[in-house]
């Protein structure tokens, strides 16, 4: 299961319209062994294409030092489909480097509605995993804020493919 | 000659889940083949059957691609720090891509089964 942030959810897949035909990529890096995704890092699509995306090499070796520095990982990397469903392409199981990481895909292929799945790619094989889109609860809050208030936590199923 | 290498999670199976680890080489082809003497079978998923380097792998010179410092020709130097990275690539289909990077087992089986899908229709 991955479990992330609203505001998180909001700034991919705003990332993943406004490149629209292109796909879209990144990262959201996070604590090391925490599977907990904190800090969301938009990448260029170096190919700049509508069915193929891939990191500029400088841009990844600098976000990749930067988060060894900071003693975080890729939780998560995401794309975006642009006239497809939000499953695993070929391509994309063929090239996942990152066993730890959740796959994230977005499509776009609809204007108005929200479509994200996630997904384990280990030696190529895919399985995917519910996401848990979990509202953003301010820390200084008082606690009784919550109370009275809509669900704070939207939970995706996996599709039954 | 000592040269620090930053060996990938995916890849650490291969140096006992060591994250980094020490080779020597006059260049980036002989401090492969000499970190394969210890830890066989890294060069391999580095290196392609026809000797380059694999397109979709990220091999880095201090702060440069060697991709623009002569790939596996790339001189080195004591106390060089080279890290590996697999570059993060994908895409709903990619077939043009692909096609540019045929070399590449996966993306030539991934054309493949789309000629056939193709066919097939």
């Amino acid at each position: 299961m991955l479990s992330i942030d609203r505001s998180i959810i909001d700034a991919i897949v705003a990332h993943a319209r406004r490149d629209h035909p292109d796909e879209a990529c990144g990262v959201v890096a996070g604590p090391v062994g925490s599977d907990t995704p904190t800090r969301h890092i938009p990448m260029a699509n170096a190919a700049r294409s509508m069915t193929f995306y891939e990191f500029d090499s400088m841009e990844q070796l600098r976000l990749w030092r930067e988060m060894d520095d900071r003693d975080e990982e890729p939780v998560v990397i995401y794309h975006s489909h642009t006239a497809t469903e939000a499953y695993p392409s070929r391509t994309d199981i063929s090239f996942a480097g990152e066993p730890g990481a959740h796959y994230l895909l977005v499509s776009t292929r609809e204007p108005d509605t929200e479509e994200i799945r996630s997904f384990r790619i280990v030696d190529g094989v895919v399985t995917e995993e519910p996401v848990e889109i979990v509202a953003a609860v301010d820390p200084h809050a008082v606690q009784s804020y919550m109370f009275g208030q809509s669900p704070a936590t939207v939970d995706y199923e996996c599709s039954d493919r | 000659m000592a040269i620090e290498v930053r060996i990938p999670t995916i890849l650490r199976s291969y140096t006992g889940g060591a994250k980094v680890v020490e080779g020597s080489g006059d260049t980036l082809g002989d401090l492969l083949a000499d970190l394969d003497s210890r830890h066989g079978g890294l060069r391999a998923r580095l290196v392609t059957d026809a000797g380059a380097l694999h397109r979709f792998v990220n091999v880095y010179v201090n702060d440069e691609d060697v991709r623009f410092l002569g790939a596996l020709d790339a001189k080195l130097n004591d106390g060089d720090s080279v890290t590996i990275l697999p570059a993060v690539a994908g895409g709903a289909f990619g077939f043009a891509a692909a096609a540019a990077i045929a070399q590449h087992s996966a993306a030539a089986a991934a054309i493949a089964g789309h000629r056939a899908a193709v066919a097939a229709r």
